[in-house]
């Protein structure tokens, strides 16, 4: 039934968006270059929304993303400059990061018993003070540093007819790691474990596993994941940072995860939604009929107003049963 | 009275404790980035609290900041975590600037209606926020956060095209001088009284009102609200409009309250964190509206000194930061008593 239900949604889905596709080159539009900006735009988002699903499957809201976006989009920079390459960045400034912070968030909401909501807010205004504040200390220029075009990560190239399509490695990694965690979640008893410790961790913690431990390695795996995610926005989209670079996508990867009821593949869908309203916004502003027309602050406001709009289509959705509550045994 | 401080002693002392790791917190960041924290936090102090302007410069970052408090601390009196503070002060200071700098009307007149007039569009900015929570079930915070941002894009875009400032089109229209509040000292204004005036009536309708205990309820103890028939529909849109109101109010306060630029600025710079901001306020007051203005003048105070920390080369967003600490040391309900048992010794 889940399938099918999926299988129809691919069936309709892709269609109408190949549709659309057409109807948009009529306008002038480039469908390579929104394709291009759509899969950059979604790589983030893919990999926070389903870093939050993981964790909210356990137990544990997060919703400091933006957070913890923003903090590693700046340690990204700098530890690729460090080592000198990219993938160091992404690797340190990232991945490691973010799951340090990640478990950090996991600790203090299992055994600190935080209130998770305001322990996520918390993380976000300590994200938004510490990068300005950063960037002045390793680089001493406020609020913007433009690094060497060496240290972005490369792209593949894929000759499309007469275009080059651009794609990063690390939106295959993301769509990669959905698979393996959409597998790790439903298929086996690590996934079994993460579901329990989210719907009922008091079985859980009957059966003899440590109900706190599960969701704080939860947690860690989704700050990692969003760290990888901050720290591909400066180093393999923008080739720069800004200190408002993140832009909201932490909370428009929280609305992924929400949108799609916490399912590891849905949740990538739906950041592919998110970010093909990006990418057109992006090519929109680019593209000389329209652009004059239209000015950028309205198409800045598209991805912004499709995740309200699809969120209030969606509606509320079913949520582990624990979710939020830090595990007490009685 | 000993009852009553008794009582307090504990929320008391676990925000002191909390603001405490808030500075350690900062103070640790400033040694891994090899700065002098003690010079840096001497600074932040002698700057505001050793001189009359440093008190009223304080008192006036304060102003904004008790209101961005109170949109949230409404927010979680009733049961929800409202952060559309930031962007819907963006749009009261925005009707400010509309009604302020681009139409004249007599003295006394002006200042009254630019002043309901911010509140009144901040509030109708949280509308959508409250139509997608009563009926749609959607998050508060995903909804906020996103309007949020499309309230700057709208702000910006009225001031690059329609109110911008003829010959400094960085900034918008400034206030006619009919529609500002007078100045008290620095640029402290007589705005605060409206902010207290505001907070004050907040606190009757919280308490001293059916409507206020339906709130509270709400926000307590949802089973037992929904049992005696609250209508739920009807406290979402009123805690969202009620906070609506005071970002707008907050909005305003930059523009019709603020000297010396009266304005805003194309980049938002004089508006942007107050809202997030106002979270740190709110829980360092409890939410609890007398003690916002006891936590707003605190992060006032942090705020305005963080620009004498910024002469020894630490960016002044750093007090954000230590803002975002103390929100996190508050979210931990058992610090106060896990700091008892295994610090100082207690029972």
């Amino acid at each position: 039934m889940k399938i099918s239900r999926k299988l129809r949604f691919l069936i309709i889905g892709f269609p109408s968006f190949i549709m659309f596709l057409c109807l948009l080159s009529v306008l002038g539009v480039e469908p390579i270059h929104i394709l291009e900006t759509t899969f950059m735009a979604m790589t983030p988002l893919m990999l926070a929304a389903v870093g939050e699903s993981i964790n909210e499957r356990s137990g544990v809201v997060n919703i400091g993303l933006e957070g913890i976006f923003l903090i590693t989009a700046v340690t990204g920079v700098y530890y690729a400059e460090v080592t000198g390459s990219g993938l160091g960045g992404i690797l340190i400034g990232g991945a490691l990061v973010g799951a340090l912070i990640g478990f950090f968030f996991g600790f203090i909401s299992s055994y600190g018993k935080a209130v998770q909501v305001i322990a996520g807010m918390g993380l976000n205004l300590v994200g938004l003070g510490l990068v300005p504040f950063m960037m002045m200390a390793f680089w001493a220029f406020p609020g913007i540093h433009i690094f060497d075009p060496d240290l972005k990560i490369g792209t593949l190239n894929i000759q499309i007819g007469k275009e080059i399509f651009r794609l990063s490695p690390i939106t295959i990694f993301a769509v990669a790691i959905t698979i393996f965690l959409h597998i790790l979640l439903y298929r086996t008893l690590i996934g079994l474990r993460i579901q329990a410790a989210g719907e009922r961790p008091e079985a859980l913690d009957v059966a003899g596993i440590n109900v706190n431990l599960t969701r704080v390695l939860a947690s860690t795996l989704c700050g990692s994941l969003t760290g990888i995610g901050g720290a591909f926005m400066p180093l393999g989209w923008f080739g720069g940072l800004v200190k408002e670079i993140t832009a909201g996508r932490g909370f428009i990867a929280l609305a992924a995860a929400v949108f799609s009821g916490l399912d590891p593949i849905l949740a990538a869908v739906s950041s592919f939604i998110f970010g093909f309203s990006e990418g057109l916004a992006f090519t929109i502003m680019i593209t000389p009929t329209i652009k004059e027309v239209i000015p950028h602050y309205f198409i800045n406001m598209i991805p912004y107003i499709v995740t309200i709009i699809a969120l209030a289509i969606v509606g509320s959705k079913r949520f582990p049963k624990a979710l939020g509550k830090p595990y007490i045994r009685e | 009275m000993l009852g009553t401080f008794s009582k307090l002693k504990k929320p008391i002392l676990e925000t002191l404790i909390a603001i405490l790791i808030g500075f350690i917190g900062g103070a640790v960041l400033m040694i891994i980035f090899r700065y002098d924290p003690i010079t840096a936090y001497v600074a932040l102090f002698q700057g505001t609290l050793l001189s009359v302007d440093g008190i009223f410069e304080s008192l006036a970052n304060a102003v904004p900041l008790m209101l961005t408090g109170l949109t949230f601390a409404i927010g979680v009196r009733s049961g929800y975590f409202n952060v559309g503070a930031e962007g819907q002060a963006y749009i009261g200071a925005m009707g400010a600037v509309v009604l302020a700098g681009s139409i004249s009307l007599p003295p006394g007149i002006h200042v009254l209606a630019t002043t309901l007039f911010a509140m009144i569009v901040g509030a109708l900015w949280s509308l959508p926020v409250s139509a997608l929570k009563a009926w749609r079930g959607v998050h508060e915070v995903v909804s906020t956060i996103m309007l949020n941002w499309i309230a700057l894009y709208l702000v910006r875009y009225l001031i690059e095209y329609y109110y911008y400032e003829p010959g400094r089109a960085e900034r918008a229209l400034p206030a006619l001088p009919t529609a500002r509040y007078d100045v008290i000292g620095a640029s402290l204004t007589t705005f605060i009284f409206v902010a207290i005036g505001f907070i004050v009536l907040t606190y009757f309708i919280l308490w001293r009102t059916t409507l206020g205990y339906e709130l509270r309820l709400t926000g307590s103890n949802p089973e037992a609200a929904r049992y005696v028939g609250v209508n739920y529909v009807k406290i979402v849109f009123l805690n969202f409009f009620i906070g609506g109101l005071a970002a707008g109010l907050a909005g305003a306060s930059q523009v019709i309250g603020r000297p010396p630029a009266w304005t805003i600025y194309k980049t938002l710079g004089n508006v942007i964190n107050l809202g997030f901001n106002g979270i740190g306020v709110a829980l360092i007051g409890r939410n609890h509206p007398f003690g916002i203005i006891f936590s707003s003048i605190f992060l006032g105070i942090l705020l305005y000194g963080s620009r004498f920390m910024q002469y020894l080369g630490v960016d002044p967003d750093l007090t954000v930061a230590i803002n975002g600490i103390i929100v996190l040391s508050l979210s931990l309900p058992e610090l106060y008593s896990i700091i008892r048992k295994h610090i100082v010794g207690g029972r």
